[in-house]
C-alpha cells in the first residue's frame, strides 16, 4: 500500500495515542514506505500508522506537530525536538 | 553615467559570495531539499561569521546598530545572496538578520524599547500583517478589519490572510480601519502583541512552497492601547505603502540572483551533455535560450539598481521599483523555465534546485502585488492625475 511518495505520517499505539509524527523528503530513500518502514523499526510502541501523500510535507509536518502540541501541550513522546525547524503556535478555529 | 562597480562594492559583492559559496552550499547538500531553516547551531555560527564581516542587520539604519550600507550595494548584495537553492525566499538562511516589513523606525520612544530594540537584538520577532481575505492587491479599499475606540483603547475585529510567521511572532504591525473613508485615509497600523486575547492564528495555509507556509488570523475584540498606534491615526496605510514599494528592490534583486546561478549552471552543462553525438552547446535552440536569459537578466539588473540608485538619492523611486518588481519577477520565471528545459528530466528532479525555484519563481509574479498592479503603479506615476 505505502509507496515511495512524498508526504507525512503518524504513528500510533494500540490505544491510539499519536506517539510519532514524521515526514518523507527528497531527501528519503523509498519516500514514504521507506521512512514509515524505519520508524516503526525504530519504535516498537508504534501500532497504528496513517499517511498522507502531499508535496507540501515539511509545511504539513510542522503543521501536525502545532496541531498536536495544540492539543496536548506538548510534542508526540517520540519525536526529538526538531534540530532544523522552529514550530510556532496556532490556535485553530472551533 | 558609470556603470561599474566602486572598489567598495566590488570588496562586499566579492564577500557575500564567498560566504555563499563556502558557507551555505556546503550546508545544503544535507539538508532537505526545500528546507528553508539551518539548524540551530550553524545559524548561530554562521551569524557571527556576517557579523565579523560588518555586514549583520541588513536594512537597519546606522542610527539603529546596522550596517552604513548605500541601496545599490544592499541591492547588489541581495542579488549574491540569493544564489542558492533556498535563496529565494531564504537569502542565507537569514544569517545576515534584519527586520523585514515589521520595521519600526517611526515608533516612539517607548514603542522602539518595547519592540524595535528587541527586535534587532534578536530577541522578537513581528509580521505584517496588511492582506485579507477581501483581497490584497488593493490594500486601502479591501481593509474590512475594523477598529473602535473604546476610552484610552481601540477594539479590534477582524481577519488577515496570507500573513507570514505570525505563528512564531512577538507582535504585528495589523492594519485596520479607523474612520468611515473607504479608502486610505482610514487605515491605522497598530502594533499588536501576540499574547493579547482575541488573537488567533486560526490555520497555516499551504502553497507551492513547501517548507514554508502563510497563516491566516482573526481578532475578537482584540483591545489595543492607544499607545499602540504606530505613526498617525488614519495614516497607516502611508506606512504600508512605504515598506511595500521599498520591499520591491530586495524582492526584484532576489529573482535576479536566482536567475544568474540559474544561468551559470546551465552555461556549466551544457557544453558537457551530448545528444546526437554533439553538446548541447552546439545546438541554435539551447544558444538563443542562453542569450535569451542573459538579455533577462541583464536588463532586469540594470532596472533594478537604477531603482536602488533613485532610492538611494532620495527621489521618487515608485515607477522603478514597480518596474523592477514586474521585470525581475516575470524575467527569473522565463530564466529558469528555460534552464529547466536544457536539463531535461535532471531540471524538474529534486535533485537539483530548478523544480524549487520554478515554484518558487511562480509565487513572486504574484507576491508584494501582481504583476498588473506593478503596471497600474506604473501607469499611474506616467499619468497621473489624467488618469481615471
Amino acid at each position: 500500500m505505502l509507496r515511495g511518495n512524498l508526504g507525512v505520517f503518524q504513528l500510533a499505539d494500540a490505544q491510539q495515542n499519536t506517539r510519532y509524527i514524521g515526514y518523507a523528503g527528497g531527501k528519503s530513500l523509498f519516500g514514504l514506505k521507506g521512512e514509515v518502514s524505519a520508524a516503526i523499526e525504530r519504535l516498537p510502541a508504534a501500532k497504528l500508522v496513517r499517511w498522507e501523500v502531499t508535496t507540501s510535507y515539511l509545511s504539513r509536518y510542522k503543521e501536525l506537530l502545532m496541531l498536536h502540541h495544540y492539543d496536548y501541550g506538548e510534542l508526540p513522546p517520540d519525536n526529538p525536538p526538531p534540530a532544523a525547524i522552529t514550530l510556532g503556535k496556532l490556535r485553530p478555529a472551533g | 553615467m558609470n556603470l561599474e562597480l566602486t572598489e567598495e562594492q566590488d570588496l562586499v559583492v566579492a564577500m557575500v559570495r564567498r560566504f555563499v559559496r563556502e558557507e551555505i552550499l556546503p550546508l545544503e547538500y544535507d539538508l532537505d531539499p526545500d528546507a528553508d531553516e539551518l539548524d540551530a547551531a550553524d545559524r548561530a555560527r554562521l551569524i557571527e561569521k556576517t557579523k565579523a564581516m560588518g555586514l549583520y542587520g541588513l536594512d537597519i539604519p546606522p542610527a539603529f546598530g546596522g550596517p552604513d550600507i548605500d541601496l545599490v550595494t544592499r541591492t547588489l548584495m541581495a542579488v549574491e545572496m540569493a544564489q542558492h537553492r533556498a535563496g529565494l525566499y531564504a537569502p542565507c538562511y537569514g544569517t545576515f538578520g534584519g527586520a523585514g516589513l515589521a520595521q519600526l523606525f517611526e515608533a516612539t520612544d517607548e514603542q522602539k524599547d518595547k519592540y524595535l530594540y528587541p527586535t534587532l537584538r534578536g530577541e522578537k520577532r513581528g509580521f505584517f500583517g496588511l492582506s485579507e481575505p477581501s483581497g490584497g492587491s488593493d490594500p486601502a479599499r479591501a481593509i474590512q478589519t475594523k477598529a473602535v475606540q473604546d476610552g484610552d483603547d481601540w477594539i479590534i475585529n477582524g481577519g488577515k490572510l496570507w500573513i507570514s510567521g505570525a505563528d512564531k511572532a512577538q507582535y504585528g504591525l495589523v492594519f485596520a480601519r479607523t474612520a468611515n473613508d473607504k479608502g486610505r485615509n482610514g487605515v491605522t497600523c497598530f502594533i499588536v502583541d501576540t499574547d493579547t486575547p482575541g488573537f488567533a492564528v486560526r490555520r497555516i495555509v499551504h502553497t507551492l512552497r513547501s517548507a514554508h507556509y502563510a497563516t491566516e488570523l482573526s481578532f475578537e475584540d482584540m483591545r489595543v492601547p492607544a499607545a499602540n498606534i504606530l505613526g498617525e491615526l488614519n495614516k497607516g496605510f502611508a506606512i504600508a505603502n512605504d515598506r511595500l514599494t521599498k520591499q520591491r528592490i530586495p524582492y526584484a534583486a532576489g529573482c535576479i540572483g536566482v536567475a544568474i546561478k540559474a544561468q551559470e549552471m546551465a552555461l556549466e552543462y551544457v557544453p558537457q551533455r551530448e545528444t546526437f553525438g554533439a553538446p548541447l552547446s552546439s545546438r541554435q535552440s539551447i544558444q538563443w535560450m542562453l542569450v535569451d536569459n542573459e538579455i533577462d537578466i541583464k536588463q532586469s539588473l540594470w532596472i533594478t539598481l537604477e531603482a536602488a540608485a533613485k532610492a538611494e538619492r532620495g527621489e521618487n523611486f515608485r515607477k522603478e521599483a514597480a518596474m523592477a518588481k514586474l521585470v525581475a519577477t516575470e524575467a527569473g520565471g522565463r530564466v529558469v523555465d528555460r534552464c529547466m528545459q536544457m536539463f531535461g528530466g535532471l531540471g524538474v528532479a529534486k535533485d537539483l534546485p530548478f523544480e524549487r525555484w520554478f515554484r518558487e519563481m511562480r509565487i513572486r509574479r504574484i507576491g508584494e502585488g501582481p504583476s498588473e498592479v506593478q503596471r497600474h503603479v506604473i501607469a499611474r506615476e506616467l499619468l497621473g492625475s489624467s488618469l481615471r
